[in-house]
């Protein structure tokens, strides 16, 4: 797992960051003079002596030879070093670096609030309730530093539009400067019971762009009780036919767990009935992060438990024409026919695999493997997947 | 135990406490021990009938799978959700937005004439030398302009006999045409043919090909049962239409030819046969049909040789071997099956114009005779040539568009046969799985609604309905089977 706000090891040159500085990484060492001060310059022994005018000079390690120039000479401490050519940080004046984006990333998230209007039982993200306006500030400052081939980037909170105004702005902001990059919003589409912000997000005209939006069960009073929220079931469906009233692209997010396993296919058949113009369906395992791992006990289904539920909610939503993937689940706990609609979805700075993973050939090949979090509890029907002879 | 910051399900569960409403909904008896009730939108459960009693009774108990079930299909709803009205709403409009479209169906009979001479025959062929009874391009071109009026965005222009391809160069008059016309309308537009395929040529299948035109033929099954009921003289009929199957699907593909059966008395014994006639083919669907109450069939008495209950026990056993060819690895599906199977499991209307409510006469399907008289529907036609005009809407050389669809016969047959205000229907869960043919039932009783109890149209109709629905709840490969279908 990749540390993505760790602190660097030291500084070798005094440090000039009245407030938070935020630059694209870079080793090209000839960089037109013009940009340097919006880059930083990570050293890798390319060049004799050190290039001036950069925002910041980054070394992976100790390399006294050379003599650092200027001031914001940082040295990386060892779990900083995948920090590669093309990624955005922050760094902060306590020598603290935030990886903002990371080119080699398949997917980035930006994190735009904390506060949500949500309390979901195994929210991996726990809400919190303070002004954390300056998130979504930092991230409307950072987008131009984010190289224009950046497939896809991800919104998520907390609850993304309770960030009002500065949501919809975020969004322009992305459209003008990374204009072939998709945007994936993770919203709980509440907000969106109100036609007049659907119609805004609408109005941006955004050409790829996706909301992914948790809907937990078919029968009202369950869903409210998984995101502890009374009328949010009416609110999530009205947010989802507003959307689709003004041409979003909508994904629906389901999390397996205790609460919600028995009436996957009751939910599918109410998706194929209700909500059958749904762009996708995703089926997810459950990340034993945050509120998961409080409420472990209450909440925990081993997957390989609700494989009959599991199948026959894809059977029923892919017969329907909607396109299903499942998320989040080890290849080798899923029934062999739902194997090829799993998605490899872990992002790599959290995938890794278990000792009992030793020999499978799918591991790091079409196999998700887990969550980092997945030491708490994983099924117990882990098994190496052999090669066919 | 949540932690203490979360309350349980039982605190978000008791709104549920204050009693349920009930939305609209409709019961009908499937068998001895069942009932099947269905919602405005032919979502269904099968269920006892003590527990209907119990729905209605508001006696069911909250949070029990039966009132969970209840309450995700739209049978009942509480204070927890507010959201099933404007669901069913959705759902509604959903299921009827195709009336919206209009006319999708236009079906040219280019001839009369027809190189054979089937008693069950619903139209009145005409021996194949009389010109007199072919369309002439100027009547083709004033049905075009017919068309082009439709505001449906798909259209779909059949080509009906007698026998189609003996007036072949009007059909290519018609396709190029519309073509060029579309190139300004822009519509979803598709061709087919219905032919015994007697005439069926190279030449004519790469035409075909080229304007993406399917073919839609007629194969009643094995070889002399198919001569028996479709006679021509040389009663090499069977042998050509087989080889003309065999060429279509060599030269233009699986897809793009079709076969419709209808039964006689001769069929109703053979249903297996049939069957295996259409595999050894190949072909991958198959509609079991009865025969319809015009024309010839009426005039030799054909019509009269079984009743619904015997071609109902016919459909059954074809059924059956249908779905046993489906369990043994052979994908073949019945049509009228898949079109009801989409009417119960999806939330789509398939649009067939024989059991939509209001009834698809002339809004959905319309046809333009030879002469440029327009009927309501190829019914109405086949009961005109049985001197019954009651459907006649005009005729494309005296009479405008407005004019044809709005003819008073027309809005009233339509008007009072809405089912769900016809007498019987309005009460029968089977309701949104079925439709309205004003036609057949003033063809049948004189009278556009019709008595139910009396209507064969029903009677099929229900018989089908009770027995997908039953096969559905009792054997689990054949729900697997027929859900498949409706996909």
């Amino acid at each position: 797992m990749l540390n993505l706000h760790a602190r660097a090891s030291s500084a070798r040159t005094q440090l000039d960051l009245p407030k938070p500085l935020v630059a694209k990484v870079t080793s090209n060492h000839n960089l037109p003079r013009q940009l340097r001060g919006l880059s930083a310059f990570l050293y890798e022994g390319q060049c004799s002596t050190l290039p001036t005018g950069f925002a910041a000079v980054l070394f992976r390690h100790g390399d006294a030879a050379i003599d650092p120039v200027g001031a914001n000479n940082i040295e990386l401490s060892a779990e900083q070093f995948y920090i590669a050519e093309g990624d955005v940080i922050r760094i902060h004046a306590d020598l603290k670096i935030s990886v903002i984006y990371r080119r080699n990333a398949s997917s980035n998230a930006l994190l735009v609030t904390e506060q949500c209007n949500s309390f979901c039982v195994m929210c991996s993200q726990p809400p919190k309730a303070h002004d954390d306006a300056y998130r979504i500030d930092d991230w409307i400052e950072a987008i131009p530093f984010i190289e224009d081939c950046c497939p896809e980037l991800t919104i998520t909170g907390g609850e993304p539009t309770l960030a009002g105004d500065k949501f919809f702005e975020l969004i322009t902001v992305i459209k003008a400067q990374l204009p072939r990059t998709a945007i994936h919003i993770l919203t709980n589409g509440r907000n969106f019971k109100s036609v007049r912000l659907a119609q805004r997000l609408s109005e941006i005209r955004h050409p790829d762009l996706m909301l992914g939006i948790p809907l937990y069960s078919d029968v009202a009073s369950i869903h409210n009780y998984v995101v502890q929220a009374d009328g949010a079931f009416d609110e999530t469906i009205a947010g989802i036919i507003n959307l689709k009233r003004f041409g979003q692209k909508i994904e629906l997010r389901v999390v397996i767990h205790a609460a919600t396993f028995k009436r996957l296919p009751e939910l599918a058949e109410f998706v194929a009935r209700n909500l059958q113009f749904v762009d996708q369906v995703s089926l997810m395992g459950l990340e034993l992060m945050g509120f998961a791992r409080a409420n472990l006990d209450e909440i925990w289904i081993d997957p390989a438990s609700y494989q009959k539920e599991l199948a026959q909610a894809v059977s029923i939503l892919s017969r329907s024409r909607i396109r299903v993937l499942i998320f989040n689940h080890q290849l080798c706990v899923l029934l062999p026919e739902l194997r090829k609609y799993a998605v490899k979805s872990i992002s790599d700075w959290k995938r890794e695999y278990m000792p009992e993973c030793e020999g499978c050939i799918e591991a790091d090949r079409n196999c998700g493997g887990f969550f980092s979090s997945a030491k708490h509890r994983y099924s117990k029907f882990i098994t190496p997947i052999r090669a066919v002879t | 135990m949540l932690s203490r910051r979360f309350k349980d399900l039982s605190h978000y569960r008791q709104a549920e406490q204050l009693g349920y409403k009930l939305l609209p909904m409709r019961f009908s008896y499937l068998d001895e021990n069942r009932y099947v009730l269905s919602n405005m939108v032919g979502e269904y459960l099968v269920l006892r009938r003590d527990c209907i009693e119990d729905i209605v009774e508001h006696r069911i108990q909250v949070s029990s799978t039966l009132y969970d079930d209840l309450k995700s299909k739209h049978f009942i709803y509480d204070e927890s959700s507010q959201i099933a009205i404007p669901l069913l709403g959705l759902k509604y409009r959903t299921k009827l937005t195709q009336a919206s479209h209009f006319t999708g169906l236009h079906m040219f009979v280019v001839t009369l004439r027809c190189d054979y001479s089937c008693p069950y025959c619903q139209v009145s062929r005409q021996t194949d030398d009389k010109i007199a009874y072919d369309m002439s391009q100027e009547t083709a071109d004033r049905a075009l302009d017919m068309v082009f009026l439709s505001p449906n965005p798909a259209i779909k222009i059949e080509f009906q006999g007698g026998e189609t391809l003996l007036n072949f160069p009007l059909i290519q008059y018609i396709v190029e045409h519309a073509e060029k016309r579309n190139k300004t309308h822009q519509r979803d537009l598709k061709f087919v043919i219905a032919t015994n395929l007697s005439f069926c040529t190279d030449a004519i299948l790469d035409y075909c090909s080229l304007h993406g035109i399917s073919i839609s033929t007629s194969l009643d099954g094995p070889e002399a049962l198919h001569n028996k009921n479709r006679p021509r003289p040389g009663k090499n009929g069977h042998q050509l239409v087989v080889e003309g199957i065999k060429r279509i699907q060599r030269r233009l593909g699986k897809d793009c030819v079709s076969a419709l059966m209808t039964s006689t008395l001769d069929s109703l014994s053979q249903a297996r046969e049939i069957i295996d006639e259409y595999v050894a083919l190949q072909l991958n669907e198959i509609f079991l049909r009865p025969m319809s109450p015009y024309g010839f069939a009426v005039r030799t008495g054909q019509i009269d040789k079984y009743n619904t209950a015997r071609w109902l026990e016919f459909f059954k056993e074809g059924l059956a071997h249908i779905l046993e060819l489906n369990k043994n690895g052979y994908p073949i599906r019945e049509i009228y099956s898949t079109i009801v199977l989409r009417k119960m499991l999806s939330p789509q209307e398939p649009g067939y114009v024989d059991l939509r409510s209001p009834a698809g006469a002339a809004i959905a399907g319309i046809v333009y005779n030879y002469d440029g008289n327009v009927y309501a529907s190829d019914e109405a036609r086949m009961l005109a040539e049985m001197m019954d005009d009651k459907f006649k809407l005009g005729n494309l050389h005296t009479d405008s568009y407005e004019a044809m669809l709005s003819n008073d016969e027309l809005m009233d047959a339509i008007e009072s046969s809405v089912t769900v205000s016809c007498p019987s229907c309005t009460d029968c869960a089977f309701l949104p799985y079925c439709g309205s043919d004003p036609v057949y039932h003033y063809a049948t009783q004189h009278d556009v609604v019709g008595n139910k109890a009396l209507s064969n149209f029903c009677t099929k109709n229900m018989g089908i309905f009770r027995h997908l629905i039953s096969l559905m709840e009792d054997d689990p490969v054949s729900r697997n089977i027929l859900r498949h279908w409706a996909s």
